[in-house]
């Protein structure tokens, strides 16, 4: 393939759009969504229930079942030897050896998606199995030191357990254990704490800070929480209503936030500097009116703009994502203007 | 602080027998929420928060203790008494999607409330009473026709909200009423809520998991863990001072939406134990960074910290030191 990939670029993702085809309709569950993701760093997906989040991840790896399919745009990849892939296009051989050995993937729910039937040692020896073809002795020598890697206590015991004697952390370490099982360079972690709770979230993430550094992974976090994004990512893209309204390094997102929905998204946050008033009264929280629009019927124009305190007649006119300065990026034409 | 709390909670136990044993859901449980204020109720999955929700309106009979609303002690109550008694007191459930009867339209959701404490004696007297509701929680009284499914998941948590307060109670229970939310939804309910705290002076029982929410919302805090309390009083003072180190672990781990707070490095091990058999001593010396020997078998009593603060640990002193 001939696509142009900076080196500093691991995953390109360039006006994807996919789409729910039915017979009597088309659902689109992403429109155009664009973003980079650099070499060993962390990008947040972030964004609320219904706004692409997970269908962009299963996109990226082509897991998305019928009805859902790519209608347009490119997922360009790098290779550990240096090809460049255009996931979006490439065939069902070369996807197979993409998945787990390259890219691989965390979910949320670490109760379903352990099979409840065979013992976590045999579900990481799988995927080595499968795609190392280690055996014997060496496969448990591995599985054991997978288990090691994600500080699970007792690895050589816990490794003949079944996922229901296992906690929901425990199973999360497990889930992770699978996914680095090929040593990927892209782990995708698909809201991989939102089922715990807080202090094993805490462990979780410290753990896949503690892995990405040792082992020079790059991460595509999905999560819809603004915590966790301060947290673990370099750089942040918000998503609403299927498209990626706005992209920037996470530091300078936060301070300033250049789309109207990453600021109430923000502001809708209950904190107590936001919560309270200068001599102790409470503040209104700024939560933003309405609901996320339903895929099939979209606004027209800016999709965020029926819920926008400060839209205009011009937001009726197509929005398009666009720089706003260096590594930042805003699908707000007024955002753009002020600046 | 008025004098007499509305409910005062005293050494509420709750166990359940299971063919797995005995499971200690609460011990010893006791609190206070005074008139108009609202005690968040925090703790990890597993640590009795909803069973103690429960507990509070008899939905689930405690196996000892006393509950005491408006003075009286609710356990005693003969079943036509605890009748009239719920009438005060209402509970807005965590699933919107689940907690409404998907055949029946929003009038009969709110309706039934009203007939089954013979609020409203004809048809129209309830229909009016249930637009008049629906306003009051942001929703439109043309709108009382229809069904659940027609609804948001926000629209749906303000019908569970205007069917609560139908009955016009004094105290509601809200167990993770916003947990399920969007965060920009969130936010709406929560605003909502502490609006109608202060237009009909609710006094609330909220049950979160998530700090900051009880943080905004709440004048008091109690931290439960293993269906002890381990801290309990000012909402504000244990925020800003946490003296328990469960308390401490709790609010380190929550992650902060601001990239300049640098990351707390105060962690806990583990997992919380299972309550077929919580540890002896205090039940948190399994996971606790200050653990010493004693804690292993004396099991600490809550002691006053600060103003308004209870906390329950052997070291108190020397954490609230460090």
């Amino acid at each position: 393939m001939t696509a142009e990939l900076s080196p500093d670029i691991v995953l390109k993702v360039d006006n994807l759009s996919t789409s729910f085809i039915f017979k009597s309709r088309t659902v689109p569950a992403l429109r155009d969504v664009t973003f980079t993701l650099r070499e060993g760093k962390t990008l947040a997906l972030v964004g609320e229930s219904g706004s692409g989040k997970s269908v962009t991840s299963l996109s990226i790896l082509r897991l998305l079942s019928s009805p859902g399919q790519i209608v347009g745009g490119s997922v360009l990849y790098r290779t550990r030897a240096g090809e460049i892939l255009d996931l979006a296009k490439a065939d069902a051989r070369t996807m197979r050896g993409v998945r787990g050995g390259e890219i691989s993937m965390i979910f949320q729910e670490p109760m379903s998606s352990l099979n409840p039937l065979m013992r976590v040692g045999d579900q990481i020896g799988e995927m080595l199995t499968l795609h190392l073809g280690l055996k014997g002795q060496a496969l448990q020598t591995r599985v054991r030191e997978l288990l090691e890697l994600v500080e699970i206590p007792a690895a050589a015991r816990r490794m003949w357990d079944y996922p229901h004697s296992m906690s929901g952390g425990m199973r999360q370490r497990v889930m992770i254990a699978v996914a680095l099982a090929c040593n990927p360079r892209l782990l995708i972690a698909d809201e991989p704490t939102t089922a715990l709770d807080v202090t094993i979230q805490a462990q979780i993430l410290r753990l896949m800070q503690r892995l990405q550094k040792d082992l020079g992974m790059s991460i595509l976090f999905i999560t819809h929480d603004m915590g966790v994004v301060a947290e673990m990512a370099d750089e942040v893209a918000v998503m609403y209503a299927g498209e990626v309204v706005e992209q920037g390094a996470v530091r300078p997102l936060f301070a300033k936030p250049s789309h109207p929905y990453t600021t109430g998204l923000l502001g809708s946050i209950p904190s107590a500097a936001r919560g309270f008033a200068a001599d102790g009264s409470r503040l209104p929280l700024t939560a933003i009116p309405g609901s996320v629009p339903s895929p099939v019927d979209l606004p027209v124009g800016c999709s965020f703009a029926p819920r926008c305190a400060s839209s205009e007649p011009t937001c009726r006119e197509p929005a398009r994502l666009a720089a706003l300065g260096a590594d930042h990026m805003t699908r707000c034409w007024k955002m753009r203007q002020s600046a | 602080m008025t004098a007499t709390p509305l409910l005062s909670l005293r050494n509420v136990t709750k166990v359940f027998e299971t063919p797995g044993g005995k499971v200690r859901a609460l011990t010893d449980v006791s609190l206070d929420i005074p008139r108009g204020s609202i005690l968040g109720l925090v703790g990890e999955s597993g640590s009795g928060k909803t069973t103690l929700g429960r507990c509070v309106l008899r939905l689930i009979e405690p196996t000892s203790g006393e509950v005491f609303f408006d003075g009286t002690d609710i356990t005693k109550l003969n079943p036509r008494d605890m009748k009239a008694m719920r009438k005060r007191m209402q509970i807005v459930f965590q699933d919107p999607f689940s907690s409404l009867n998907p055949r029946m339209r929003v009038h009969e959701i709110i309706g039934e409330a009203l007939i089954a404490h013979g609020i409203g004696r004809t048809r129209t007297e309830r229909r009016d009473r249930a637009a008049a509701l629906l306003e009051e929680v942001g929703l439109r009284p043309d709108q009382l026709d229809r069904f659940p499914h027609e609804f948001s998941g926000g629209q749906r948590q303000r019908i569970g909200i205007a069917r609560a307060l139908a009955v016009d109670p004094d105290f509601i229970v809200a167990d993770e009423s916003v947990s399920a939310l969007d965060v920009s939804v969130q936010a709406q309910i929560l605003n909502l809520l502490n609006d109608l705290r202060q237009k009909r002076g609710l006094t609330m029982l909220f049950i979160a998991h998530d700090l900051s929410v009880v943080e905004y919302l709440c004048e008091a805090v109690a931290v439960l863990y293993l269906g002890r309390v381990m801290e309990a009083g000012d909402c504000r003072s244990i925020y800003a001072a946490p003296n328990h180190p469960y308390t401490k672990a709790l609010l380190a781990a929550a992650p902060v939406p601001d990239p300049l707070v640098p990351r707390a490095d105060v962690m806990l091990m583990g997992d919380i134990p299972s309550p077929l058999n919580p540890p002896p001593g205090c039940v948190f010396h399994t996971r606790c960074p200050v653990a010493m020997d004693d804690c292993r078998h004396i099991l600490p009593t809550p002691q006053p910290v600060a103003a308004s603060v209870t906390a329950a640990c052997l070291r108190l002193n020397e954490t609230v030191s460090c």
